[in-house]
């Protein structure tokens, strides 16, 4: 973000950039554990990692509260209804991130119970790999989300009139 | 023996208690229903019964006056390809006296059909709707009978062995390719895919004595 600032403390930018600086400084997390990734995802505030420095400290367990939604372990069909009426509820705009292999791909459960890839019924902005992937590699997955956030590539949904 | 007998005396431990339900009331249940009840030969201390479908309301009717209070509960078990191919299991416990007993119950596929016991426990409309649900086998007069597990709109019942392994993805070939992206139906000879190509009469129990193939 390209803010200036000179001595007479003054600060320009443009409108534009300056909501998209706020929206990535205080990214929301939605509560949704769906499997052992929710456990890693835990984590993410604990003091060990502390998503509080860039800004997501505070899970909300509200969807009409929550920006981003981390979707943690492998959807069932049964539960296909549920996550999209959640989807629905959060305020835009909104950001998915599938965290883990279930998540991204369907992993290793590839039956008939479980939606091979959470990006079927969401739009998914940043894929996490690993089988559960570490706090750490959440944390960059939002960094790299919050990137685009600011260089204006992932709207959260919103169309730009 | 009545059950206040029992309670009255000294306390023994379960093996007296299995010890009872296999002589004392298997005497009394063959007596009042000489057919469409038998002792199974069973590997486990819990004593296994089986009863024919067409008796099998009456037979927990009976249970439930004598004592068996609790339903623990009931699964569904598919044989394939044995005939009768399935069987419905019943769980039950009476309190405070610890009898435990497992009834078995063959169901033919062409049929598959059991008369409900969850008049006489409440306990069993949760398992029963499970077993429809995952096995396809009704319950008749059963309160309310829809799927539990699955969706609401779920076609075919899961656990039969003859279901594929990968749901509609596997059911329907034609499926269009963002459905089916990341484990293609359709698969080069070369590589035959395990998951395609089982059946479920090749995975079959050795142990089954009506087993078809070598």
């Amino acid at each position: 973000m390209s803010m200036s600032q000179d001595n007479g403390q003054f600060l320009t930018t443009t409108i534009e950039k300056f909501v998209r600086w706020s929206q990535k400084s205080s990214m929301w997390p939605l509560t949704f554990g769906l499997a052992c990734c929710a456990i890693e995802m835990m984590n993410l505030v604990s003091p060990r990692y502390d998503m509080a420095q860039f800004g997501g400290e505070v899970f909300r367990s509200s969807p009409r509260q929550a920006d981003l939604l981390i979707v943690s372990g492998r959807l069932s069909h049964k539960m296909v209804p549920v996550i999209e009426t959640v989807y629905r509820q959060m305020p835009d705009p909104k950001w998915v991130v599938a965290m883990g292999a279930c998540a991204s791909s369907g992993g290793v459960f590839d039956n008939y119970a479980i939606v091979q890839g959470v990006d079927e019924v969401l739009p998914v902005d940043i894929y996490v790999p690993g089988c559960p992937p570490t706090p750490d590699a959440v944390i960059h997955a939002v960094l790299k989300l919050h990137d685009a956030v600011l260089s204006g590539k992932a709207l959260g949904g919103v169309v730009r009139a | 023996m009545t059950q206040s007998e029992w309670f009255a005396r000294p306390y023994t431990g379960g093996a007296e208690a299995m010890q009872f339900v296999k002589d004392e009331l298997l005497a009394e249940v063959l007596e009042r229903f000489p057919e469409g009840v038998s002792a199974m030969d069973s590997r486990f201390d819990t004593p296994e019964w089986r009863v024919e479908p067409e008796r099998l309301h009456d037979v927990a009717s009976w249970l439930k006056q004598r004592g068996f209070n609790m339903l623990l509960d009931v699964g569904g078990v598919d044989y394939l390809p044995r005939q009768p191919r399935f069987e419905v299991v019943y769980h039950l416990l009476a309190l405070p006296a610890l009898w435990r007993l497992r009834l078995r119950v063959p169901v033919e596929e062409a049929v598959a059909e059991v008369a409900t016991v969850s008049d006489l426990w409440e306990s069993a409309t949760h398992a029963e709707r499970e077993v429809w649900d995952l096995f396809g086998i009704r319950f008749t007069d059963h309160p309310n009978l829809t799927r539990i597990m699955m969706p609401a709109n779920w076609h075919g019942h899961p656990l039969r062995k003859d279901y594929p392994i990968r749901g509609p993805r596997d059911q329907t070939p034609t499926l269009a390719a963002e459905r089916n992206r990341y484990h293609a139906t359709k698969r080069p000879a070369d590589r035959p895919d395990r998951g395609m190509t089982w059946s479920p009469e090749k995975g079959a129990d050795e142990r089954d004595p009506n087993r078809q193939d070598g």
